[in-house]
């Protein structure tokens, strides 16, 4: 153990009260009754049929199939042979509000969700311009009260500008309502920035979520730096890159006591790291996405920037193996999509023009249930759990399959096969990872705060 | 007492001797005629390697109130290296055979390397972000003028801790009268682990309402460039003395100068609770006793002649 750590006063700072973490619409209470589903969520020891009814929006009663009867108006789903799981939680998407709405928005951005099986979502900050001030945060709350599916939350920049130099009004955007602060999509260069940031964190909270990447060791890279990157003749970005920001960073938030997330790891060498953080105690979360964990560097051979180009890029199939395993051995928090809409204009170009980032909350589930749980490489259990703690380093607690919880649960049919994109996309872009791909298993509904988020357009309710 | 460098050199029974002294000469000052013949004929050299108003003119007046001669040698803190050339200027002056030297320094340690060099008694008027003593005895008389004693007596120093020698020398003088302290600021402004000290730490105001006096130090603006803190209005908004985070029995002191509706409202600077313009009053008579301590009463010159005034001018 750190001694460092052990030494450090206890938080005794105080911003005051803060605002709901999320936001969304008002829409009617869903009162629905689903009939003998398989319920699943590990975490609260939940596995079996059962009928589930949602009454005003809450769940108000699990019990043995067929004994729930339905009222009259109540909306009856026939789910025999279908699974409930608790909603899935996403800590890391672009919403590309302000400013970026020809990529997506906020009622495009949770729509998406919605349609991936998630109740909550948090954005981040790299918007244009990007969100630095609590002005932004009340009106992006406000916005999101009016047009957003699912409850959202907003990350603050670190930063002013993302310009890694002057740090952001902090408290202040706290008490607007930021759930934590992110320079996501760069990198914080500077160690003192980190470090002053992170002593400031011990008076506002709110979690730190950092990029990880050495601007000078990944230079002017496209993808991973291996063989594939040497045959195409294409600029690498060295796994080191990832890595030794996160030895670095791990070391600071350490020193500091701070609360740091690395987002979507990425390479080895990465999980490398931060088993040796956690080791030290260090409050070290991180996340990967669906897409590192299906897909490698050998992708790239398609030169298909929509589906295969991203920061971190996609890695070696050893990079892969050893993201699995971290994330079954617990060493990695929590699955997050990165969910980074682009325009076509800005995809359809060359390789190495083309803008970095996928989307990916409508396939999230799917994908990795393809590419992961049929295969047996992983347990359903675990890809349901992973799927949905993604808010508790920022202090949300995962959705649970309890009476008197609200309904925040998603409808699945894991016997579907789809062709991702076919039918178009709930997001404005298109820039999919599994574009044309067929998945196996699909979301048909989501509650989300007990309201109804999504509704597969071909799958119908009866009303009892 | 052959010089004052640091808080931690003194004893308690030493500061309450301090503490005597400049409440006699605190009385001097009410007098028609404020001078006294103590240090007559002796020489005190101040040396000020950084701006300072109150400080040197403190000291300045104090020396002359007691009847020592006086040259002030301002250097300006840029143009002057550390080491060598702090010896050369000192070996310099040190030809007037000076009883005292006064120096304030951008560098902790200064005055302490000073005592290596000449035989003049030594006053730290504070050296880089480390101590600056006289501050510290001055803001002990200024208390002890108003409300006696602080023993037992919570006093919060609120505001950039981490860079400020007064904290560091408050900090110590309270708590050795007895006195809990509490720092309190941005993590970023508070020195690591300095509760290892003794004193409490605090990152709001939250429990200021338990605080008997209200110590706000000066927040400078670079300190927003350097990113210690977000902005100067954040905080104002968190950490600024002001009346509506006071009661009326909440004392408030500054080492000034002060930076209005920054660390401190005007409010509060004005009010009765205010003891400012105190400490500035208090500096005068406590310079008085300590140059009178080191040069006239001390058993290493001169027997000294008496601190009372002889009736006429000197």
């Amino acid at each position: 153990m750190n001694e460092v750590i052990d030494g450090l006063p206890e938080e005794q700072g105080s911003i005051g009260s803060l605002p709901d973490p999320l936001v969304q619409r008002e829409s009617p209470q869903a009162t629905i009754l689903i009939r003998g589903a398989e319920l699943l969520d590990p975490a609260a020891g939940v596995d079996g049929q059962r009928d589930v009814l949602v009454e005003d929006g809450v769940i108000t009663k699990i019990a043995d199939p067929g004994s729930i009867d339905a009222e009259d108006g109540v909306e009856v789903i026939e789910a025999e042979g279908f699974h409930v799981f608790p909603a899935f939680f996403d800590p890391h998407v672009h919403l590309r509000t302000p400013g970026q709405e020809y990529k997506e928005d906020l009622e495009t951005g949770t729509r998406s969700a919605a349609a991936g099986g998630y109740a909550g979502v948090l954005a981040m900050a790299n918007t244009s311009p990007t969100v630095s001030t609590p002005e932004q945060i009340e009106s992006l709350r406000d916005r999101a009260s009016r047009v957003a599916s699912i409850p959202v939350g907003f990350l603050a920049t670190v930063t002013h500008g993302m310009k890694g130099e002057e740090l952001t009004d902090m408290a202040e955007l706290r008490q607007a309502g930021a759930v934590g602060f992110t320079d996501d999509g760069v990198p914080i260069e500077s160690p003192r920035i980190l470090r002053r940031a992170l002593q400031y964190q011990r008076m506002t909270g709110g979690r730190i979520a950092l990029h990880q990447e050495d601007v000078e060791l990944s230079g002017a890279g496209v993808m991973h730096e291996g063989a594939v990157s040497a045959e195409l003749g294409l600029r690498g970005v060295p796994s080191i890159s990832e890595s030794v920001m996160i030895a670095r960073d791990a070391a600071i938030a350490g020193y500091e006591g701070g609360q740091i997330q690395i987002q979507h790891l990425s390479a080895r060498e990465s999980i490398q790291q931060i088993r040796l953080a956690k080791a030290e105690g260090i409050d070290v979360t991180c996340e990967v996405s669906p897409h590192h964990l299906c897909l490698t560097d050998e992708a790239v051979r398609t030169l298909d920037a929509s589906r295969y180009k991203m920061n971190p890029p996609l890695r070696t199939e050893a990079d892969r193996q050893a993201l699995i395993d971290a994330l079954a051995d617990g060493t990695i928090d929590c699955i997050a999509t990165d969910h980074a809409p682009h325009a076509v204009h800005e995809k359809e170009v060359p390789y190495e023009a083309a803008n970095m980032g996928v989307t990916g909350l409508e396939t999230a589930f799917s994908s990795v249930y393809t590419e992961l749980v049929l295969p047996g490489r992983i347990s359903l259990d675990l890809l349901v759990e992973k799927l949905g703690c993604g808010g508790a380093p920022f202090g949300i607690e995962p959705f649970r399959l309890q009476e008197g919880s609200r309904a925040n649960l998603c409808l699945v049919d894991l016997e579907a096969e789809w062709v991702v994109g076919e039918d178009g996309y709930e997001s404005r872009s298109v820039n999919s990872w599994c574009a044309g791909e067929t998945l196996k298993s699909r979301v048909l509904v989501t509650l989300a705060d007990g309201q109804v988020a999504f509704r597969l357009r071909t799958f119908s309710l009866g009303v009892a | 007492m052959k010089h004052l460098l640091s808080i931690e050199d003194l004893t308690q029974d030493e500061i309450e001797g301090l503490l005597e002294r400049a409440e006699s000469f605190a009385e001097v000052s009410r007098r028609d005629i404020k001078k006294v013949p103590a240090l007559r004929g002796r020489t005190v050299v101040t040396l000020f390697y950084e701006a300072s108003t109150r400080t040197s003119s403190s000291f300045e007046l104090a020396a002359k109130r007691l009847s020592a001669d006086v040259v002030s040698v301002k250097a300006s803190g840029s143009s002057v290296d550390k080491g060598e050339s702090l010896k050369d200027t000192v070996e310099t002056l040190s030809a007037y055979d000076p009883a005292a030297i006064v120096i304030r320094h951008p560098h902790a340690g200064a005055a302490q390397m000073l005592t290596q060099w000449v035989d003049a008694a030594v006053v730290n008027a504070g050296d880089g972000m480390r101590q600056h003593p006289s501050q510290a005895l001055l803001d002990l008389l200024a208390l002890r003028q108003r409300i006696g004693s602080v023993e037992g007596k919570k006093i919060w120093i609120v505001g950039d801790v981490l860079h400020s020698r007064v904290a560091r020398s408050n900090i110590q003088a309270f708590m050795m009268m007895g006195a809990e302290v509490t720092v309190a600021g941005p993590p970023t402004l508070i020195p690591r682990r300095i509760e290892e000290t003794g004193c409490q730490v605090r990152h709001s105001l939250d429990e200021i309402e338990e605080a008997d006096v209200v110590y706000s130090l000066r927040m400078q603006r670079e300190r927003m460039k350097e990113s210690f803190v977000p902005s100067i209005r954040e905080y104002a908004r968190l950490f600024q003395i002001n009346s509506r985070r006071l009661n009326p029995r909440q004392l408030v002191m500054h080492p000034g100068p002060v930076n209005r509706g920054v660390e401190i409202g005007a409010d509060v600077i004005d009010s009765d609770r205010s003891l400012i313009s105190d400490q500035v009053s208090s500096g005068l008579a406590m310079r008085m006793a300590i140059l009178f301590e080191l040069l006239a009463h001390g058993d290493h010159r001169e027997t000294a002649e008496s601190p009372l005034p002889i009736g006429e001018p000197a």
